[in-house]
């Protein structure tokens, strides 16, 4: 049971490391532009499919992801000069509306280049083993190399963030918005540059993923939703919140599937707990979301909104 | 949320010109049967039926989101509620709509009472947040409903029958019926709107801070525009549960509440008949882009785009521009 | 002698290490009008949010008509008649003059809660704010929309608001900030005509309109209040010409 657990519980991190990956670059956009873009789960999505397509024409992992990089910044950099820079000072419905035909033209763009069906990107074999956990348990070698790769991520965006000039004005910009505006012309290169960052950590995770999971044309749906939860449960603005709620969430939902429906036996005959599991597993972070705003309006690391 | 309150106070288009414009498309699609028929492309009824559906539901999304500035992100929640109430009931073997109806209301109205009173307790980017995550947990219960189909719906064994006659068993008896509603529904919140509920809701929304120098606390008059506009859309379950004689999950995906959104936003937020000029032209363009190619929602997706980055106010911003909807003095 | 309208009881608020309020007392008596001046970022706007329930005190009393309503909020005190306005006009843009009047009619009127009838087929709405209107001389504008209308009409919109909530106390954040010579003369004319009505607690830069109105002025500096008496009094006090009218007195 214990060996179980922290199976899962690796899991779980290791979902959470993903889900932190694409919400890092979106809760500035959200926090710093108060820009609500849907179309940020589309770039993990091109993430992924950049990434099967340079496999399929180069046959090398590293090479293909060192490819993936560049790529998913350039394609972050054309929308945010065609599109989203237009409407920084729009509504937050006309961005609605905007990104929304995004994801429409993106995924069907997706579509036609590579069809509907999933493809997969095949393992390196340096990490294709897998180690001994505790007992006879094993744990893919891949996938703690995803967490170490996320971590590491995460620490180089703290550095970049708590020890920069750009990372000052980040912080600035996520705590007063009218602060950064009045820093005058830094403003759109500032914002042209989280995006583009954005864009390129949304593409990463949606590349080294894809030996995992699938590459297919609804990958981005998904991971935009939870990204939602993470961004808005850790606090819009705030990439430290982020990390925290995406372990949060990525750990809960991966547990919750796994014991919900374990404990809920306990409680009431098998079959019942299993429907109830099966229903509820699936709920339960936004359960957990409508509860950290119930208590926290602005999520747990967020600054207060005014009333 | 200023910039909201700047989008939406333009979008206020003189009151007579907007019944006018109401008045001209009731008439223009109570043609359409015969019309239909004398062309012999029957389909054209079903599709304007689906219209006429996703016009009340975005009638009722313009109540809160247009007049309440509740920019709600999980509205499909209640289409899915409406359609459900009618699997559900079917099963039972209660197969009237009325009673389909004041059931689907029944639970919309208590599942938008208790989300509604908390996400109203957040702003902004978190209410947006708040809605959809709520809309997603509806989704998912249903999902993992197994007993009726889980993820894949379950299809209805005939539609509802309306205080026991087969009104809606043919294309044109649904058609009626589902313009009926529509006009039901346009003319009852066109009056709430004017009302004095109506006025602190909008005045709500041009600035909360004034109506509470006036003496009112907005939160009561928000949640119960929140739950009327619950209540409203599942009326539109109800009717598209009817039309397709089949209820999925897919109904109440966030896709179908950011799809209610376009359809405000691409009509104009804040004048009812917007919404439903903008339910009507939605669901016309995907249906008839998609007879043009399998690759239709890349034209449709380019629409909006262009829409949004090139005629802010969407098409009730376009009509003014252009002179034929006048601003009220 | 009677008990005070308003007593406000050693009121503090600060901001982080910024003390915007620090320990205000004052007692303004029923029929009065009270002016609170002081150079700009003494804490005026701050203090009257504190009074009008927009913003809580961090420690500190507000007792009015015998109640305490330190936690009341500020809906709550506008039915118990303390009124304000705001310095930084705040109408509802969209809505006419006379429907901003209405809906303020209609705040303390009947309840808001009916779903039907037209608002503006209320006879008994509309001749209330009408009359509300014509108070502060803008009966001929009353079918214009609040946002189309001129800085100072929206100024004197701001106060037909407020006077339509019947109040006993109203607040004046600066009111008249913004409004031409002409403007600002007929409304302090309106204020004198209002004082047998209203109890009045009021800030104002213009000094020839407190003068003019006030019975009793307090001096506020970096959130204290400095002195506080007779109009003449307080322009006696070397402390507040030092502190105060000696930087006011350059002309703007």
């Amino acid at each position: 049971m214990f060996n179980l657990f922290l199976l899962q519980l690796l899991n779980g991190a290791q979902f959470g490391i993903l889900l932190f990956l694409v919400a890092a670059g979106l809760t500035l956009v959200f926090g710093i532009m108060d820009f609500i873009n849907l179309a940020h789960g589309v770039l993990y999505m091109v993430g992924g499919y950049v990434m099967a397509m340079m496999m399929g024409m180069t046959g090398n992992f590293w090479l293909s992801l060192a490819m993936v990089l560049p790529m998913t910044l350039a394609v972050g950099l054309v929308l945010e000069l065609l599109v989203f820079r237009r409407l920084y000072d729009r509504s937050h419905l006309d961005q609605v509306l905007a990104t929304f035909g995004l994801v429409l033209v993106l995924s069907e763009l997706v579509r036609i280049l590579w069809g509907s069906a999933p493809l997969s990107v095949a393992m390196p074999e340096v990490l294709a083993g897998s180690v001994p956990l505790a007992g006879p348990m094993r744990y893919p070698v891949y996938r703690l190399a995803v967490i170490g790769t996320g971590l590491a991520v995460a620490l180089s965006l703290w550095f970049v963030i708590a020890r920069t000039r750009v990372g000052m004005l980040l912080r600035a910009g996520a705590a007063n918005r009218a602060m950064v505006s009045a820093l005058g012309a830094d403003i759109n290169r500032l914002f042209m540059l989280v995006f583009a960052a954005g864009a390129m950590l949304a593409g990463f995770a949606g590349a080294i993923v894809s030996p995992i999971l699938s590459v297919d044309p609804g990958m981005g749906d998904g991971i935009l939703i939870l990204t939602f939860v993470v961004i808005v449960i850790g606090g819009v603005g705030s990439v430290k919140g982020a990390f925290c709620a995406a372990l949060l969430v990525g750990i809960v939902d991966t547990l919750g599937r796994m014991f919900g429906p374990i404990i809920l036996r306990t409680m009431m005959d098998p079959a019942a707990a299993a429907q109830a599991g099966r229903t509820i597993a699936p709920m339960l972070v936004y359960i957990l979301m409508a509860a950290v705003l119930f208590w926290r309006p602005a999520g747990l690391f967020g600054r207060a909104v005014a009333r | 949320m200023t910039d909201l309150t700047q989008t939406l106070a333009p979008a206020r288009p003189g009151l007579a010109g907007r019944l006018r414009l109401a008045l001209c498309i009731f008439a223009v699609l109570a043609v359409v049967p015969p019309l239909a028929h004398a062309l012999d492309e029957p389909f054209l009824i079903v599709v304007a039926t689906r219209m006429m559906v996703f016009a009340i539901a975005a009638l009722s999304l313009d109540l809160i989101l247009g007049y309440g500035a509740m920019v709600s992100f999980g509205h499909a929640a209640y289409l899915g509620l409406g359609a459900y109430a009618v699997a559900i009931l079917s099963r039972a073997g209660i197969d009237d709509l009325v009673l389909q109806l004041l059931a689907a209301m029944a639970a919309s109205a208590v599942f938008a009472t208790v989300t509604g009173a908390i996400s109203l307790r957040t702003r902004g980017v978190y209410f947006i947040m708040i809605t959809l995550a709520f809309g997603q947990m509806a989704f998912f219960f249903f999902v993992s409903f197994s007993t009726l189909g889980g993820d894949d719906g379950v299809a209805l064994a005939a539609r509802s029958t309306v205080l026991g006659m087969p009104l809606l068993q043919d294309a044109p008896g649904m058609f009626y019926a589902t313009l009926a509603l529509l006009v039901a529904v346009f003319a009852g919140l066109y009056r709430l709107t004017l009302s004095r509920f109506g006025r602190v809701l909008t005045g709500t929304r041009e600035s909360a801070l004034r109506m509470q120098a006036m003496g009112f606390r907005p939160f009561p008059y928000q949640l119960t525009a929140y739950v009327i506009a619950g209540c409203l859309c599942s009326v539109a379950g109800v009717m598209l549960a009817n039309q397709a004689i089949y209820v999925s999950p897919a109904y109440m995906s966030w896709h179908r509440s950011g799809e209610m959104m376009v359809m405000l936003v691409l009509g104009g937020v804040g004048s009812l008949t917007g919404a439903m000029a903008g339910a009507l032209v939605t669901i016309a363009l995907e249906e008839g882009l998609a007879r043009l190619s399998e690759h239709w929602r890349l034209g449709f997706g380019l629409i909006l785009v262009g829409v949004a980055l090139f005629s802010p106010g969407g098409l009730s911003g376009l009509l003014r521009r252009v002179g034929l909807v006048r601003d009220a003095k | 002698m009677t008990d005070p309208l308003l007593s406000v009881q050693n009121l503090s608020k600060s901001y982080g290490a910024l003390k915007v309020t620090q320990d205000v007392s004052l007692d303004v008596r029923e029929g009065r009008v009270h002016a609170i001046i002081g150079p700009n970022g003494a804490g005026k706007t701050t203090l009257i949010s504190q009074l009008s329930g927009q913003l809580r005190p961090d420690s500190g009393r507000v007792v009015y008509a015998g109640q305490d309503i330190t936690r009341l909020d500020m809906a709550g005190r506008v039915r118990l008649g303390l009124a304000r306005s705001f310095q930084l006009t705040t109408l509802l843009p969209s809505f006419s003059a006379l429907e901003n009047v209405a809906l303020a009619v209609q705040a303390r009127e009947g309840s808001s809660f009916r779903f039907l009838r037209p608002a503006a087929t209320e006879q008994a709405l509309n001749d209330q704010a009408m009359a509300c209107l014509a108070d502060v001389g803008l009966s001929d504008r009353a079918h214009r929309r609040a946002g189309s209308l001129s800085h100072g009409e929206k100024r004197q919109l701001e106060l037909a608001i407020a006077l339509a909530t019947r109040p006993r106390l109203l607040l004046l954040d600066e009111p008249l900030a913004g409004t031409g010579h002409e403007e600002a003369a007929q409304l302090v004319d309106l204020f004198a005509k209002l004082k047998d009505r209203v109890t009045m607690v009021l800030i104002e830069h213009d000094m020839d309109a407190v003068f003019a109105l006030a019975d009793t002025v307090s001096v506020l500096v970096y959130g204290q209040i400095v002195a506080s008496g007779s109009p003449s009094a307080v322009r006696a006090d070397p402390a507040v010409r030092t502190a105060y009218l000696g930087e006011e007195a350059a002309p703007c």
